[in-house]
């Protein structure tokens, strides 16, 4: 069976996936995650799943335009230049544009 | 207690010393890649074991761990007959640890228990690596047990290395160990003489010559 | 359609792209992937042996320890790389038969006999520093779970080139005994490490460099690995056995031209060392093939 491996750097930061290794059951599973990925004191945790209860999922269709909902679905920089221009403000600076 | 300290330290420093070397000779082609790195930290904690026992001896014995571990005659060597065997099979190496392991907790905890805090001290760091090599051993009896194959080759393996285990312990410690093995296995094990300490096998003498071949190519002193 | 796509997925990767084990692939891409790792895998378990030799011989505590936690990390590596093969398609069974049956190739520098500790020094110090200079340079590779699992192999392997030099520097400030052990080592040594890049393909001629598999080119690399060394090697007082290697006025090292077609009858099994290492990789795993086959089928 093989098992993935997550890892924890140190404590209080995301566990983040290593490996993954070849293992009979779950004891030897525990036995093999140390030696590959904290045999050198490199990980504080680790979570070892086997790779079959892992339920991956890709696919993320937007048909639709769903941008309305971050930052990025916005651009006011037009908008805010007209609304600077009407308040008689003096110049525009830099704006909120999105990322 | 009655025996020098370090006439004690040095028994248990040579097994774990020939026994770590012993089991290296795994490193690189054992059954399956995954279980090749953990043996291998198993061969190293058993030498790293060596180490630290050799040390405490050799400040009573006002020399050096590197001393100690390569350059006594052979006859000094105290390390029980059962880790001298050269790599053996895999199920036998499996029954040898497994066994050895379990003399060993045996030992430990007792020198816990030691009037002398540095023995103690040092038993208990040794214990809390040793906890781990057991669990190993452990899941590898359950498996090999639970397959035909691996269940048949188990138990060729503990008859033929019972005499040489308990060779390992002597007195009460050796009736616990014994019971200990008993308790956990599904057949039974003859009561038979043990093979004592003192005894070397011709092993022994092969494994000291080749693991001295370099170091003793410079002058005693020379650095590696 | 294909070709499109194919030429869609090439403009990518040249761009610096990275995939995953689920993306597309060329078939291309797979088959040139899954030759390259898996030569690589097979080099680490192989890579083994010419040390394995000499783990009942270190002559410390020290050195022993380091020496099997050394080739430990190369079995890890393996391990590793092996996984990124079967993600790809080959399981790792059909790469152990490959490998002992001759079908598959692994690194030149493994070919050849370890005469004496001065090689187990002089193999952890420069055969590993010219190893890292090829697996740093697949950190930018272009497909991603092998970079990932290069950024562990470099992580873990910084400490073979100081067990290396550490133990060379020994054997170098000891008697003339232990020198000349050395320098024997570097010499016989040499030209394995000289063919160690490959051939100096141009790089854009190389179909790895064109699919980003790999980022650097031959030349590059042993370049990289003259100017990183040689300087170390001499200032020890070691010679290298080639009058012409110099470094010239615009940086670039001269040196005679290896002997090419050796390297390809070393790689291809006519090495001094590679009919007898293979046979013992066969023996070992008829040894143990029961464990494997009963407790891990799919991977037996």
């Amino acid at each position: 069976m093989i098992y993935e491996v997550f890892r924890q750097e140190r404590k209080g930061q995301p566990f983040v996936h290593g490996g993954s290794f070849h293992a009979p059951d779950r004891p030897f599973a525990d036995a093999y995650a140390r030696e590959f990925y904290a045999r050198r004191q490199e990980s504080v945790a680790l979570w070892v799943v086997p790779r079959d209860e892992i339920l991956e999922i890709d696919e993320f269709p937007d048909e639709f335009d769903l941008k309305y909902r971050r930052v990025d679905g916005y651009s006011i920089k037009a908008r805010l230049a007209i609304a600077r221009e009407r308040a008689g403000a003096a110049t525009s600076s830099s704006d909120g544009e999105g990322p | 207690m009655t025996r020098p300290r370090a006439d004690l330290l040095l028994e248990l420093a040579d097994d774990e010393l020939i026994l770590g070397w012993r089991d290296s000779e795994w490193t690189g082609i054992a059954p399956f890649l995954e279980e090749d790195v953990a043996f291998s930290s198993i061969a190293q904690n058993e030498i790293g074991h060596a180490r630290a026992l050799y040390e405490l001896a050799a400040r009573d014995l006002g020399t050096d761990a590197d001393a100690l571990a390569f350059d006594r005659p052979i006859a000094e060597y105290r390390c029980a007959p059962l880790v001298q065997l050269r790599r053996l099979e895999w199920a036998r190496t499996i029954a040898r640890h497994w066994l050895y392991e379990t003399a060993d907790a045996v030992r430990i905890e007792a020198l816990k228990d030691s009037d002398d805090v540095e023995v103690a001290g040092l038993a208990g760091k040794i214990e809390r690596e040793e906890t781990y090599h057991r669990l190993h051993a452990e899941m590898w009896i359950e498996r090999l047990l639970a397959a035909p194959e691996g269940r048949t080759r188990l138990e060729e393996a503990l008859l033929e290395l019972w005499p040489y285990a308990l060779g390992v312990l002597e007195g009460e410690l050796r009736e616990t160990f014994a019971a200990r093995v008993r308790e956990r296995l599904p057949f039974g094990l003859p009561e038979v003489e043990a093979i004592p300490r003192d005894r070397h096998e011709p092993e022994l003498a092969e494994l000291l010559d080749e693991m001295t071949i370099v170091r003793r190519s410079a002058p005693v002193g020379a650095q590696w | 359609m294909s070709d499109a796509r194919t030429a869609e997925f090439l403009e990518f990767v040249q761009a610096g792209g990275q995939v995953e084990t689920d993306d597309w692939l060329p078939d291309e891409y797979r088959k040139r992937l899954i030759k390259f790792i898996e030569m690589h895998g097979n080099s680490e378990l192989m890579g083994v042996l010419p040390e394995r030799d000499w783990i009942l011989r270190a002559p410390t505590l020290q050195r022993k320890l380091a020496l099997t936690a050394k080739i430990q990390d190369e079995v890890g590596h393996c391990q590793l790389i092996y996984r990124v093969v079967e993600d790809l398609g080959k399981p790792r069974a059909q790469c152990l038969d490959d490998l002992i049956s001759g079908k598959s190739k692994f690194h030149n520098v493994f070919h050849y006999p370890t005469k004496s500790w001065g090689d187990v020094g002089v193999i952890a110090w420069l055969v590993d520093a010219a190893a890292i200079i090829s697996q740093k340079a697949l950190l930018k590779c272009s497909y991603a779970p092998y970079a990932r699992v290069m950024k562990k192999v470099c992580w873990e392997e910084s400490f073979h080139i100081l067990h290396g030099r550490d133990t060379v520097l020994a054997m170098v400030t000891g008697t003339p005994e232990q020198f000349e052990l050395v320098q024997e080592a570097v010499t016989r040594w040499w030209e394995p490490l000289m063919h160690f890049h490959g051939t100096p393909i141009a790089a854009e001629e190389d179909p790895m460099v064109h699919w980003r598999i790999k980022s650097q080119g031959n030349e590059d690399a042993r370049q990289q690995f003259l100017d990183g060394y040689v300087p170390q090697i001499r200032e020890l007082g070691l010679e290298l056995p080639d009058p012409k290697l110099r470094r010239n006025d615009e940086g670039v090292w001269e040196y005679t031209e290896p002997d090419w077609e050796k390297l390809t009858a070393v790689v291809t099994g006519h090495g001094p060392a590679s009919q007898e290492r293979l046979a013992f990789r066969r023996l070992s795993r008829a040894e143990v093939d029961w464990v494997s086959k009963a407790m891990l089928p799919e991977a037996a």
